[in-house]
């Protein structure tokens, strides 16, 4: 339908930025007072930093540092609200497992400053090895979510959980979704907030997790349960609307404005609860359930409310989400499952085959991509061993991931950061070899230092190239935490034998002469590493451009 | 009044762009919009694709329902046929002309050219011929930007003010050649949803 190019009347008056759903979370840190940042990078939530970066440079009193990995970021966060300042920490959601030992005992300290920890899940795992929900492992450290459905609320609910964090001295978990992150819509911001005056927080047995004082401080968590629930309760950002009829729906986060999308088909509205603050407030689902025999639950990941709901309500009623299969439980949302689970027919979400043939174009590594002359010196350093199944090149995570597709098919793993050390350490102890890993720069950095350390401290007959392309490639380019000319040193440092680490400047023409090198190392009966440089060809054209 | 339009196109030509300046200038005019899109992985070579909804009205879902997009605008023609699952049937597409074949297998262009031209009221752009002319390479994407907003509720002086934010650092050859493509993309539009029923 074609509407004629028209002025529509503006239906708000405040000024609206055009933002990401990742920027909301990031301004609507820096209008709550947020003094510091940290973060390492993952899609989806990779543009809160970049923002956070932009106006850290443009203001001069935020710090915004990108870190090593995710826990290092948690754990600066922490010291930050030890001084009495608020801190934002963002991360993709299989950062948080990376964190999950300091994000779990900080929900056990008495935070001075608020902590924002922004998670991005990734649904349908549009960039991701998982699907994992982040409210399962909120819910495990009992640290309270808010989960905004719009770009809007990103950016309130990010100030209001730096209020909330301070309130009950707990860190509060901003569940994101890639949806959001990577939506742009217009956003109000309100007032800033000053930042908080530095103060230590106190008593400092309150931040000291030495048995006792945990014992102590465990009891006093579960004791403010209570509270903590009674907020929830008391939540602007959880809403019921009256309806018709005996079957209500339960939303939360995102998920609502699919279920909004289509419920205006339905001949009546039913009664609707949507839940934007965890955990649950289980009076209001009480209350919401009075009368009806029948809740279709909504949510975007896990069914997490669906399964709490079971418990909270016995089986009075007819519970159906994805977790009864009235949505599928893999995925991400649409808002054509949606109206199926509404009863509907299949009208939406057929999925048309185009009229003519259209050829797939799988993502590649680009041309000129240093990781192409890396897996083509490897595949003539192997040539002679084989078959396949008799040696192992565990890979890892990153652009060079794309190595498992064809033309490359050069890895048989990736699994998580910083997996490929170990698991060649392993494969190689149980007998496969040649056994060789293939890591990034900043892989390496942010999860492969430790398990190089094993490798060496048993001199482990395997080989591990380092593919060095002086950037975090895949998120689009940040800088990679330590410089890279320090790798060589890194390595040296932990102690690997120096006549077995090279650092190789790659060149296509140089393809020979590296597949020599690795060839001469996987024969080397101890830990070898060859660390394989040549700049990222995007950054390499962005520096030119600008 | 409610608009849905789906963007498409390879990685590295500028979807994601196009799709911001829409939304930009669609939120100029005042309309509420959302607009979305998927990258991570790397994706240089690979299908892009982006959503962009506006409305008078505010919106809800992020994601345009299949089957109910009004406008499909392609950076490249099969991958703006890829998408054509997500037309409603009263939909059209609007896409560049030429084809990149970084695959061995990228069927006849002609094939192609006609599937779009199959759907009611669509238009191919000869973005790169209309950016030569208008001066610079760089104009390609503003030619079927330009084209597109004529099947949408936005002002052509809304996307000239939204590019010429955008292009404030570009030498000035750059911004007057997508200015002057972007012209000659909504003439075409225009045309060509000109005998609309």
């Amino acid at each position: 339908m074609i509407t004629t190019p028209s002025a529509a009347a503006p239906t708000e008056t405040k000024p609206r930025e055009l933002m990401l759903g990742d920027e909301a979370v990031a301004t609507g840190a820096v209008d709550a007072g947020a003094t510091c940042a940290y973060a390492y990078p993952g899609t989806p939530s990779t543009e809160i930093f970049a923002r956070m970066i932009a106006e850290a440079d443009a203001r001069g009193d935020i710090t915004a540092h990108w870190t090593a990995n995710e826990k290092s970021a948690m754990e600066a966060a922490l010291g930050a609200s030890l001084a009495g300042r608020r801190v934002l920490v963002t991360m993709k959601h299989v950062g948080l497992n990376v964190a999950m030992d300091p994000f779990v005992n900080s929900a056990l300290l008495a935070l001075g400053g608020g902590i924002v920890v922004a998670v991005a899940d990734d649904p349908g795992m549009h960039s991701s090895q998982n699907e994992q929900d982040s409210r399962f492992l909120a819910d495990f450290a009992r640290v309270p979510i808010l989960e905004p459905a719009t770009a809007q609320d990103a950016y309130d609910m990010t100030r209001a959980a730096f209020d909330l964090s301070e309130a009950i001295h707990r860190p509060v978990l901003l569940r994101l979704v890639t949806r959001l992150c990577h939506e742009r819509a217009g956003v109000a911001r309100e007032e800033a907030r000053p930042q908080n005056e530095l103060k230590k927080a106190g008593p400092l047995k309150d931040w000291t997790l030495l048995p006792a004082n945990s014992r102590r401080l465990w009891q006093g968590m579960l004791d403010q349960a209570g509270e903590i629930e009674a907020r929830s309760e008391g939540s602007p950002f959880n809403k019921r609307s009256a309806g018709s009829g005996t079957m209500g729906v339960i939303t939360s986060g995102i998920a609502r404005r699919y279920y909004m999308e289509v419920a205006p088909e339905l001949d009546e509205l039913p009664p609707h609860l949507h839940i934007g603050a965890y955990p649950l407030p289980a009076d209001a689902i009480r209350a919401f359930t009075e009368g009806l025999d029948e809740i279709l639950i909504v949510e975007e990941g896990y069914p997490f409310i669906e399964r709490q709901l079971t418990s909270l309500l016995g089986s009075r009623l007819k519970v159906r989400g994805r977790k009864s299969g009235a949505i599928p439980e893999a995925g991400e949302l649409t808002p054509g499952l949606v109206r199926l689970a509404l009863g509907f027919d299949h009208l939406m979400d057929v999925n048309m085959p185009p009229p003519a043939a259209i050829p797939g174009r799988p993502p590649q590594l680009c041309q000129g991509c240093v990781h192409r002359d890396a897996y083509a010196a490897m595949a003539i350093a192997l040539e002679e061993y084989g078959p396949r199944e008799s040696y192992v090149v565990a890979g890892d995570i990153g652009c060079y991931t794309l190595g498992a597709l064809p033309p490359h098919q050069a890895i048989d793993s990736c699994v998580c950061m910083g997996a490929s050390i170990g698991m060649a350490k392993g494969a190689s102890d149980a007998g496969l070899k040649p056994a060789l890993a293939v890591i990034g720069d900043s892989t390496f950095l942010h999860s492969g230092v430790t398990p190089l350390m094993d490798a060496v401290s048993h001199d482990t007959d395997m080989t591990l190239l380092i593919l060095d392309n002086e950037t975090v490639a895949m998120t689009g380019g940040q800088p990679t935490v330590l410089n890279d000319s320090r790798l060589e040193p890194i390595v040296l440092g932990l102690g690997a034998n120096p006549d077995h680490v090279h650092a190789f400047n790659a060149h296509p023409r140089k393809t020979a002469e590296l597949g020599a090198l690795i060839k001469a190392e996987i024969e080397h009966p101890g830990l070898s590493v060859v660390i394989i440089i040549r700049e990222c060809i995007q950054t390499a054209r962005g520096k030119k451009k600008s | 009044m409610k608009l849905n339009a789906v963007l498409a196109g390879v990685g590295g030509q500028g979807v994601v762009t196009v799709a911001r300046l829409l939304a930009q200038a669609a939120l100029l005019d005042g309309l509420e919009i959302t607009q979305g899109e998927l990258h991570g992985m790397s994706q240089r070579g690979g299908t892009v694709h982006a959503q962009l909804r506006m409305s008078d009205q505010p919106l809800e879902s992020p994601q345009v329902p299949k089957g109910r997009a009004d406008l499909i605008i392609g950076m490249e023609p099969s991958e703006a046929l890829r998408f054509s699952g997500w037309l409603s049937p009263t939909g059209h597409i609007v896409s560049a002309m030429a084809p990149v074949e970084n695959v061995p297998d990228y069927p006849p262009i002609e094939g192609i050219h006609k599937a779009i031209m199959a759907f009611d009221h669509s238009l191919l752009v000869d973005a790169r011929t209309i950016a030569k002319a208008a001066g610079s390479l760089r104009a390609e994407n503003f030619a079927v930007a330009g084209a597109a907003i004529a099947y949408l509720p936005i002002k052509l002086e809304s996307l000239e003010a939204c590019i010429l934010e955008k292009s404030v650092r570009w030498k000035e050859r750059d911004r007057d050649a997508a200015i002057a493509a972007m012209k000659v993309g909504y003439a075409l539009g225009l045309e060509a949803h000109a005998a609309k029923v």
